[in-house]
């Protein structure tokens, strides 16, 4: 089986473990994800921050590129890469004069209709009715989820299920063996871009949800974006300097705790990549 | 067929004064001040009237509508022997009953006289142009082409039963019921649940007063069940409801109480010693416990009790009757059933009342998660003298008193994205009243509300609001709470404080009430269907008009009181109730009701064909009245000869949706026909 896939910049940088992990458990369960062709850049903050037209005609032209793919569907593992890419679907599809506009700008045919699934409707999709037969060995920890903000808003096109207590990935972590833990930060604030600008900011706001997830005794972190991943793993040095204590929790990708209760090896789920020592094990 | 068409016409036009050349039509064109005349150019309409076919008489004049203006059309009816009048001039909706009054005053009959809307379909849509005087040249000339056409029609008398039926025992139905009844006339009250009172019997204090809902709702709810007017049947819902306005037939279940009322006299006994004692109270929100065999609340009235079948033991298992053999009378019946009564009315108040949201798809304020995030009206259970912790604010959880309480207002309410658009109501006066009573009853405590706006609109209620904030010290906070979790056995409350120094604001609580949005009870859209009435898109009964009907439904002989038209508090409800009780009185002060011809007709024609009708009934399934039923014709010795559809005339509300779905063409409206509007459309194509 042959899907569509979107990269963005993390996912060959900074969180290449997520790239890693998610190709091993898709290779492992059959599925062949392919990358779009001559893919470029998402936008990101700074597009739609600055011009409007460039901030969809970049996603526009992946779109564009994924529908001479053929791809029927586009999984896009980074939340922030899933949301431009969704909301520029949705603004297309809602202005068909602007669509035009835009097609003209890229030269290319653009019917805005390819199925873009961030990484847990992917999951959801293709890993959820086969968990039972490809869970090997259950990751049997406590864990908090933690799904921020681009996956679930704005809510009227990210359609979450819960946009205040979203559950799928719980949902998912349960069936891995794990216990999700019941947790109120679940869509705060990790801080976003200011782990550049204002990296203090980043420790306050990621220290918050660290010690909650702590405190409640979570053994790790689970996310689906690298934003998150990035401050809460990367600037953990920021967080403790905030919490005032070590917070030696781990943060892992929900593609990595997949790898690792499918029995691929911590190598394959990109483990060793972490700022924070990933201690999970599971019992071979 | 044109053969046949044309027997049709022969048919239903035998008794219409008809044709155009006999026609002596009077055309009257008013300026309305200058609403018309500044666009429009009625001297030259008035002149193109004048050339019309079958035009006797046109004129134009300031004021129509007024004394000279009528005199001036009753004058030309009887000097120029008008067969039909068309006045030009504003929206029938306003000014018809007038000009029909005035012509009928002439010795013409009203229905002779309609009526061409100049100002809103004209002038008052229209810059002043030709076109728009050539607009309203066309206006008239299809009104004169209707009006060639018209039969005189005679207003529509049906008898009036003088019972009123009212449906819910709250506030509003216990007022309209009272009223009704001390005007003499009898009433029907029915109530779902095993008491009367509704919602405000669960309150503590009411606002802006502060006096105690219990004292002045009780004495009214004995008066209700003493008044000799006054039937009233509780545990019944009203199951079907048949018949038009005066003549309503009502199909009332009686839900199976288990006890035999007669014999019943209230001790109590049963109620003490019957092993399910476990069962969430719904009077007290589920915040205290009843048994399967019981009376709501201490004041219930009646104040016998029934038993919960769906918890009782002997129901569920077949065995128990601790209660039959306890009762001192021999009043339990395990054996009775639901009793359907059928009664006759002539009018209907809806005051079912309304509902709380479960705040339960608001994950971030986690009610349901954590015992102490309570709603407002588990709120004012805690408060009351009769609830489970006897008026102590005490917190779900572990029975403490909360030191620190947050008021989350329009929890739901104002939330276009997740709730509901509209605003509740109650809640700034409710919400306020809590923190009030709160400060009152927990000396040193701390209150905290989160607002939007404070909607004090009422008499006394801003103030109240202000006594709030000012003597107990309530704070307030202008903005939305993010989220509610627990930590360290507190409840973090994590919002916004919008105004001057805008920061997030935290505060660790005791316990959490949320103003959750009033919504409309459970089952009524089902019970609006029932009754035929129309509904709004949350289910709240439609009033006729927002302003000028507000106690009226569109069904006639159908009236709303209290919540269930939209969330209200209680002088409001009472205001309204005793608005539809007054409404019903009128009806009643009436032996007769006259009321307009409006209304479908199925043709009959001589014998042989005796009407075109070939008894389809796709009217009648169209019709959303249920005005249309069958009708035998039969010959001089009872032989029937033809099964036709007839038409109720009390019931029929002249919509029209039958006279599009007869395939014969034999149902027409009365002042509406197909071969006026024929005409009306052929004058406008017909322009030259």
């Amino acid at each position: 089986m042959k899907i569509g896939f979107y990269p963005g910049c993390s996912l060959t940088g900074s969180s290449r473990e997520y790239n890693e992990s998610l190709f091993s458990i898709s290779k492992a369960a059959g599925i062949d994800l392919v990358e779009i062709t001559d893919w470029n850049c998402c936008g990101a903050t700074a597009a739609h921050n600055l011009n409007k037209e460039l901030s969809v005609s970049l996603p526009a032209r992946n779109l564009a590129l994924a529908e001479l793919d053929e791809m029927e569907e586009l999984v896009v593992p980074c939340a922030a890469c899933y949301n431009r890419l969704l909301m520029t679907q949705h603004e297309l599809n809602e202005d068909e004069a602007l669509k035009n506009q835009i097609a003209q700008k890229l030269q290319m045919p653009l019917k805005n209709d390819i199925k873009i699934l961030n990484v847990l409707q992917y999951l959801e999709k293709y890993f959820v009715p086969r968990l039972d037969e490809l869970v090997k060995f259950p990751l049997a920890y406590d864990v908090a989820c933690y799904y921020g903000c681009l996956l679930v808003r704005p809510n009227k096109v990210m359609q979450a299920d819960r946009w205040e207590d979203p559950m799928t990935m719980d949902a998912i972590m349960q069936k891995l063996g794990a216990n999700a833990l019941d947790w109120p930060f679940k869509t705060e604030c990790c801080g976003a871009g200011f782990s550049v600008s204002k990296t203090e900011i980043v420790g306050e706001l990621s220290g918050k949800i660290v010690r909650s997830a702590v405190d409640r005794g979570a053994k790790a972190l689970v996310v689906a974006c690298p934003m998150c991943h990035s401050n809460l793993d990367m600037r953990r040095p920021a967080i403790e300097s905030y919490l005032k204590r070590k917070v030696d929790v781990p943060v892992i990708y929900i593609t990595q705790a997949i790898a690792l209760a499918m029995g691929l090896s911590p190598k394959d789920a990109g483990i060793q990549r972490h700022f924070v020592p990933v201690n999970l094990t599971v019992n071979r | 067929m044109p053969e046949f068409s044309g027997i049709l016409f022969l048919s239903t036009s035998l008794l219409t004064v008809k044709p155009s050349c006999m026609s002596k039509i009077g055309v009257f064109i008013c300026h309305c001040g200058e609403n018309i005349s500044a666009t429009v150019d009625v001297v030259k309409v008035a002149e193109e009237a004048g050339k019309l076919e079958g035009v006797a008489f046109s004129t134009d004049y300031k004021y129509m509508c007024s004394d000279p203006g009528q005199t001036l059309i009753k004058q030309a009816i009887k000097d120029k022997g008008l067969t039909g009048v068309v006045v030009a001039a504003c929206s029938p909706r306003m000014h018809e009953p007038t000009f029909r009054k005035a012509c009928a005053e002439a010795g013409l009959n009203p229905y002779m006289c309609e009526m061409s809307n100049l100002r809103e379909h004209c002038s008052w849509v229209h810059d002043k142009s030709d076109a728009t005087t050539q607009k309203a040249i066309d206006l008239v000339r299809t009104l004169v082409e209707k009006v060639k056409h018209n039969k005189p029609l005679y207003n529509i008398k049906v008898p009036v039963t003088k019972t009123a039926l009212v449906i819910g025992g709250g506030i509003a139905g216990i007022q309209a019921s009272l009223d009704i009844a001390n005007a003499g006339h009898k009433v029907v009250l029915i109530e779902k649940d095993p008491s009367i009172g509704g919602h405000m019997s669960q309150l503590s204090e009411t606002f802006p007063t502060l006096d105690c809902s219990q004292c002045i709702l009780t004495p009214r709810m004995v008066e209700v069940a003493q008044h000799p007017n006054i039937t009233l049947l509780t545990y019944a819902e009203l199951e079907k409801l048949e018949g038009f306005i005066g003549n309503f037939k009502a199909t009332i279940r009686k839900k199976a109480k288990s006890i035999d009322e007669k014999l019943c006299t209230g001790c109590g006994l049963c109620t003490t010693k019957c092993p399910t004692k476990k069962i969430p109270s719904e009077f007290n929100t589920g915040l205290g416990f009843r048994p399967a065999i019981y009376v709501p609340f201490p004041q219930a009235v009646p104040n016998k009790p029934v038993i919960d079948k769906l918890n009782c033991q002997y129901y569920l298992k077949g065995k128990c009757k601790v209660c039959e053999k306890l009762c001192p009378t021999g009043a339990i019946r395990f054996d009775q059933e639901d009793e359907l009564v059928e009664m006759e009315v002539g009018a209907v108040v809806a005051a079912t009342g309304f509902n709380v949201m479960e705040p339960s798809g608001f994950p971030e304020y986690g009610y349901g998660k954590y015992k102490d995030v309570i709603t407002g009206l588990q709120f004012e259970r805690l408060a009351s003298a009769s609830g489970p912790t006897l008026g102590e604010i005490r917190r779900p959880s572990d029975g403490k008193i909360p030191q620190k309480i947050v008021f989350i207002a329009c929890a739901g309410s104002r939330d276009p994205a997740k709730g509901i658009p509209y605003c509740s109501k109650i809640c700034c006066m409710y919400t306020a009243k809590h923190a009030m009573l709160y400060q009152h009853k927990v000396h040193g405590g701390e209150s905290y509300i989160f607002y939007m706006d404070i909607r004090a609109g009422g008499k006394n209620y801003e103030e109240f609001t202000r006594r709030a904030i000012v003597e107990d010290e309530v704070n307030y906070i202008r903005g939305r709470v993010s989220k509610v979790y627990e930590e360290n056995g507190k409840l973090i409350v994590k919002g916004v404080d919008t105004l001057l120094n805008a920061k997030p604001v935290e505060i660790e609580a005791d316990m959490v009430v949320l103003a959750s949005a009033a919504i409309a009870n459970p089952g009524s859209e089902e019970l609006a269907q029932r009754m035929h009435i129309s509904y709004d898109a949350y289910n709240f009964f439609s009033e006729a008009h927002p302003k000028l009907k507000p106690v009226e439904t569109n069904t006639a002989g159908i009236f709303l009181a209290g919540a269930c038209q939209a969330p209200k508090d209680i002088p409001e409800t009472v205001s309204q109730a005793s608005g539809a009780a007054a409404k019903v009185a009128i009806l009643f002060s009436q032996n007769e009701l006259s009321r307009e011809p409006v209304v479908a007709v199925v043709n009959r024609s001589p014998a042989p064909l005796y009407s075109t009708c070939v008894g389809c009934f796709m009217c009648a399934t169209a019709c959303p009245y249920q005005a249309i039923s069958e009708k035998l014709i039969t010959d001089r010795k009872g032989n029937v000869i033809k099964r036709v559809a007839k038409v109720n005339p009390g019931l029929c509300q002249g919509c029209g949706t039958c006279v599009a779905f007869c395939r014969s063409k034999s149902i027409d409206i009365d002042g509406y026909s197909n071969e006026q509007m024929y005409s009306e459309v052929m004058a406008l194509l017909n322009n030259d």
